[in-house]
């Protein structure tokens, strides 16, 4: 094979792998997704197995603690559908009642059982600090 | 003083576009003066911003609330060097430290240089005012810093208690630098394109700027995981949280440029990579700034909220439709005659590293900005989280690792079999040597992290048998000691010798990253004092509580109202192995509805966590005190009901005592990591490799070479 | 005070800016960009031979490979000195 022909060859492998790469990343990445919902499209859309984003505002009173498991429950933000959260793992330092969170959850029965280390809460004022700040730090 | 800083930003706006005209004319209608006269437009810009930060400093050490942006991040009792660094805390504050910064390197690329490059440097500072006008613009119309309220508040919000570690100030100018940085490659490398000059010239000079770029940019990165590490309460140092990765992606396109840079200096090849990697970093950094400051993707915060998206995305699809029209129109320029002449060969690998690094770059981006595209295409927002990363960004590194082993040993244009089994041979011995040990010491189960150990070995392994080599090779003709030929190997040959430092340097890194990651144990103990638990093969005891109180007034590090902790005692095996003290503080809120003691402690708590860093592993520990018992709670309520706001720390201290002498139980997130320091040695290293690399040769040395060069040129000739 | 301080940061700006507009004699010859071009190459193709050099020494390169090389880097080298010369001024190894 000649030297042009050769490099054709190459370019036509290494761009068709690029593309297999890239469809099977994109591919993956649709399944691997959990989609974000509030409260109220939770409770309408879930289904046992799938993993969500849970985001809403934490209920007041509704935080205690059993051992290792924080228990809460998330509303929309304009009130309404409640959703009890089984929760291990940290705890970022800005959680609260009344904040909003997002939460990594799946649905185990009644409850909804959030991911290790999945609890993100974001911060209240309008800006906060220089970039690079972890998701805990929201 | 207000006053000055907005005149200085109306100033800067009309410097800005007088540049930009003047340059443009001056390249046109070849009018050297003009391009004079830019370029010193460029040098007023730093003036002026750095006359504008100096006011907005020194209102902040003053304590000046008329300001504000220093009543929403200062206050009397913020120490003075975080109201210092409180200039950048917020968003106007950062814009215009961008800015700065900006027209400082600027300055000093134009001016390094301005007896060259004539028609690259007038296009590439036209670039550069762009943006200094479009930052300026931003802060004049948008954010700025100089809005005053009248009558001035007596007292400040306060600096965010997250933001008190010395870490977190240097963070963001670090990382800034690297930033503002990438945007000078970019300016050249447009004006390289505008001016049709893609030339060794263009290359000498974006070299140096796209290395120290690709330096600060990942030393900000780096500072960034460590103080996520050491400061928060997770205990990790990357979380492929979007603003992590915003400032990775750029630093690996600049890793890309500047392997890919050398192939178009040896031999003119991969001219349309290199432009197209040059513009894609510089458009990444505006990317990774814009991100930073967006409400745009969920997990990271809302910096600025919507204002100021609208005008990023305009600049960042400006710069892209930009940099495809130039690239494209320019191709027939950016040709080669030069191919690929085989697979082996030092070209191929520097292809190949291309490829991983954008490879890796795409499978970020594509994470990264998942959940607007999932939005975009299914109408539901989705994101995919750190598993999903993990699983093709591991493969990736892997290779990437492998290849930068191979590099440095292999041969231009085409390399042997015989040449590669002669090479090869010891570091491929060594990674199956650690390969074996690794299986024999029963860490098999991970077949990843083993992967990147043996890589890394192999890494070992053919930089140090280039280093002996090449002093072998120098002692061959120069009767020198082996240090002092090691000495002298790596100061005439810095580019080489600096880049197989940062090699290794970063398969340190790796190794590092791969043994506390996979290897990791990491749990959640509930512990009241006295008791004790084992997690693996230690054993961790609660000590006993601890509890300060610092006043609300005062000029101590932290200034938490009341912090309370506890004394853990960790030991393996009988052995003592560290003290740790964790303790959570608890700061003032402004919440009037929490009442005079409740509002002393009900700002937002900080996680001061603890931990002992060792060679082979680090502890660490942070912990989640119980400060609602009845008791506390009694304590809390009672002050509130009977004690006015000026007497409420009286309670502090008695919250204190209660709960010293009660402690209730509380919960620890304990984590042993194994090799995290080697994490930060190996950024070391490779600050150190690149250091070298970018320190230009003494003018006398390159003399020497030059002339000796010269005359066995004509030597070589009169052989041949 | 302020009104002060921002006539003078006028000020300064526009002499600084201005300056080379304002120059009566002609701003210095520029330099040929092709002979600043020349330069540069030829202190990277300087710098190749003694790379291809540390190649051979440290056994990347065999013997016939690294002289085939070596000829044809010194050969584009003294090209590159010819049209220095060609250019007219003495060639001296530059000092910065």
């Amino acid at each position: 094979m000649d030297p042009a022909r050769k490099r054709t060859v190459r370019l036509i492998v290494a761009l068709s792998t690029a593309v297999v790469l890239a469809s099977a990343l994109i591919y993956t990445s649709f399944s691997a997704a959990s989609p974000a919902l509030s409260p109220s499209q939770l409770v309408r859309e879930a289904q046992a197995g799938q993993s969500y984003q849970l985001t809403g505002t934490v209920v007041d009173g509704s935080v205690h603690r059993e051992a290792a498991v924080l228990n809460f429950a998330v509303e929309d933000r304009a009130g309404g559908t409640r959703i009890p959260v089984a929760y291990t793992g940290t705890v970022p330092d800005p959680f609260r009642e009344g904040r909003e969170v997002i939460v990594t959850v799946r649905k185990q029965g009644a409850t909804f059982v959030g991911e290790r280390d999945s609890l993100i809460t974001k911060c209240p004022s309008k800006y906060k600090t220089a970039p690079a700040s972890e998701n805990q730090n929201s | 003083m207000a006053g000055l800083g907005r005149v200085c930003l109306l100033l800067a706006l009309v410097v800005c576009l007088y540049g930009i005209g003047a340059a443009l004319y001056g390249v046109r209608s070849g009018r050297i003066e003009f391009s004079v006269s830019a370029r010193r437009s460029v040098y007023a810009l730093a003036g002026i911003l750095s006359v504008a930060i100096l006011v907005l400093e020194i209102a902040f050490l003053r304590d000046d609330f008329a300001f504000n942006t220093v009543a929403d991040t200062s206050s009397r009792t913020t120490p003075a060097l975080y109201r210092a660094a409180a200039v950048w805390s917020s968003q106007e504050g950062s814009l215009l430290l961008w800015a700065w910064l900006l027209s400082l390197w600027a300055s000093l690329a134009l001016f390094l240089t301005r007896n060259r490059m004539r028609e690259v440097a007038s296009y590439a500072t036209a670039i550069l005012l762009g943006f200094g006008a479009f930052f300026v613009s931003l802060m004049i119309f948008y954010a700025t810093p100089f809005a005053t309220t009248n009558p001035a508040p007596a007292e400040g919000v306060g600096l965010d208690p997250l933001l008190r570690f010395p870490t977190m100030m240097i963070h963001p100018p670090m990382l800034y630098s690297g930033y503002t940085l990438c945007t000078i490659p970019l300016a050249f490398g447009m004006g390289a394109l505008l001016a049709r000059r893609v030339d060794a010239e263009w290359i000498r000079a974006t070299r140096r700027f796209a290395l120290a770029a690709w330096l600060f940019l990942g030393m900000g990165i780096l500072l960034g995981a460590r103080w996520s590490y050491s400061e928060l309460g997770w205990g990790g140092y990357w979380g492929w949280d979007a603003v992590e990765n915003a400032s990775l992606m750029p630093w690996l396109t600049g890793t890309a440029f500047l392997h890919s840079l050398m192939i178009q200096e040896k031999r003119g090849m991969l001219k349309v990579w290199n432009a197209s990697l040059v513009l894609a970093t510089g458009t990444l950094a505006i990317m990774g700034t814009f991100l930073v400051r967006s409400g745009v993707l969920n997990s990271i915060h809302a910096f600025g909220g919507a204002t100021l998206g609208v005008p990023f995305v305009v600049l960042i699809a400006a710069l892209i439709a930009g940099s495809i029209y130039l690239v494209v129109s320019r191709r027939d320029m950016l040709r080669t005659e030069h191919r690929l002449d085989s697979l082996l060969s030092r070209e191929s690998i520097f292809l190949a590293n291309n490829l991983v690094l954008v490879g890796l770059c795409f499978v970020i981006f594509w994470g990264t900005y998942f959940p607007l595209i999932s939005e975009a295409l299914t109408g539901r927002e989705s994101s995919v989280g750190p598993p999903w990363f993990d699983r093709y960004t591991v493969p990736l590194a892997l290779v990437l690792v492998l290849l930068s082993g191979v590099g440095p040993v292999i041969a231009w244009r085409r390399a042997t079999l015989a040449n590669a089994r002669r090479n090869f041979a010891v570091p491929l011995a060594l990674a199956l040597l650690v390969l074996v040990v690794l299986l024999g010491a029963g860490a098999g189960e991970k077949p990843l992290a083993n992967a990147m150990f043996c890589c890394g070995a192999f890494v070992f392994g053919c930089i140090g048998q280039e280093f002996f080599r090449g002093v072998r090779a120098r002692r061959a003709t120069a009767q020198e000691g082996a240090m002092v030929a090691l000495l002298a190997l790596v100061r005439r040959n810095r580019r080489r010798y600096g880049g197989y430092i940062v090699h290794v340097g970063m398969a340190v890194l790796f190794i590092g990253v791969a043994a506390s990651s996979s290897f990791q144990h990491a749990s959640e103990l509930g512990l009241s004092p006295g008791q004790s638990t084992r997690v693996g093969a230690y054993t961790i005891r609660y000590v006993r509580p601890t509890a300060t109180i610092t006043p609300k007034y005062d000029a101590a590090h932290t200034g938490s109202t009341l912090s309370l902790g506890a004394v853990l005692d960790v030991t393996r095996q009988g052995r003592h192995v560290a003290t740790l003290e964790p303790s959570e503080g608890y700061y003032a809120s402004e919440e009037q509805a929490q009442g005079s003691v409740g509002s002393l402690i009900g700002g937002q708590p900080v996680s001061h966590v603890s931990m002992d860093g060792g060679v082979t592993r680090d502890v660490w520990t942070a912990i989640e005190p119980d400060i609602e018992t009845p008791a506390l709670h009694r304590i809390v309520t009672v002050g509130n009901r009977t004690l006015p706001p000026e007497d409420a720390l009286v309670a502090i201290g008695y919250l204190a005592r209660a709960y010293l002498q009660h402690p209730p139980q509380a919960q620890f997130h304990f984590i042993v990591s194994p090799l995290v320091m080697w994490i930060w040695i190996g950024g070391l290293i490779v600050f150190g490799g690149g250091l070298i690399a970018i320190w230009p040769a003494p003018s006398a040395v390159r003399r020497r070479v030059a002339i000796r060069s010269r005359a066995r040129a004509a030597q070589g000739l009169a052989r041949a | 005070m302020v009104v002060v301080l921002a006539l003078v940061l006028l000020a300064v700006t526009v002499a600084v800016v201005s300056a080379p507009l304002r120059a009566g004699r002609r701003p210095p010859q520029p330099r040929s960009a092709e002979r600043d071009e020349l330069e540069v190459a030829r202190e990277a193709k300087y710098r190749e031979i003694r790379d291809a050099e540390l190649d051979y020494r440290t056994g990347k390169l065999s013997r016939e490979d690294f002289e085939a090389v070596d000829r044809a880097l010194r050969a584009e080298a003294v090209e590159i000195l010819d049209r220095l010369e060609q250019l007219g001024e003495e060639i001296r190894p530059r000092a910065s």
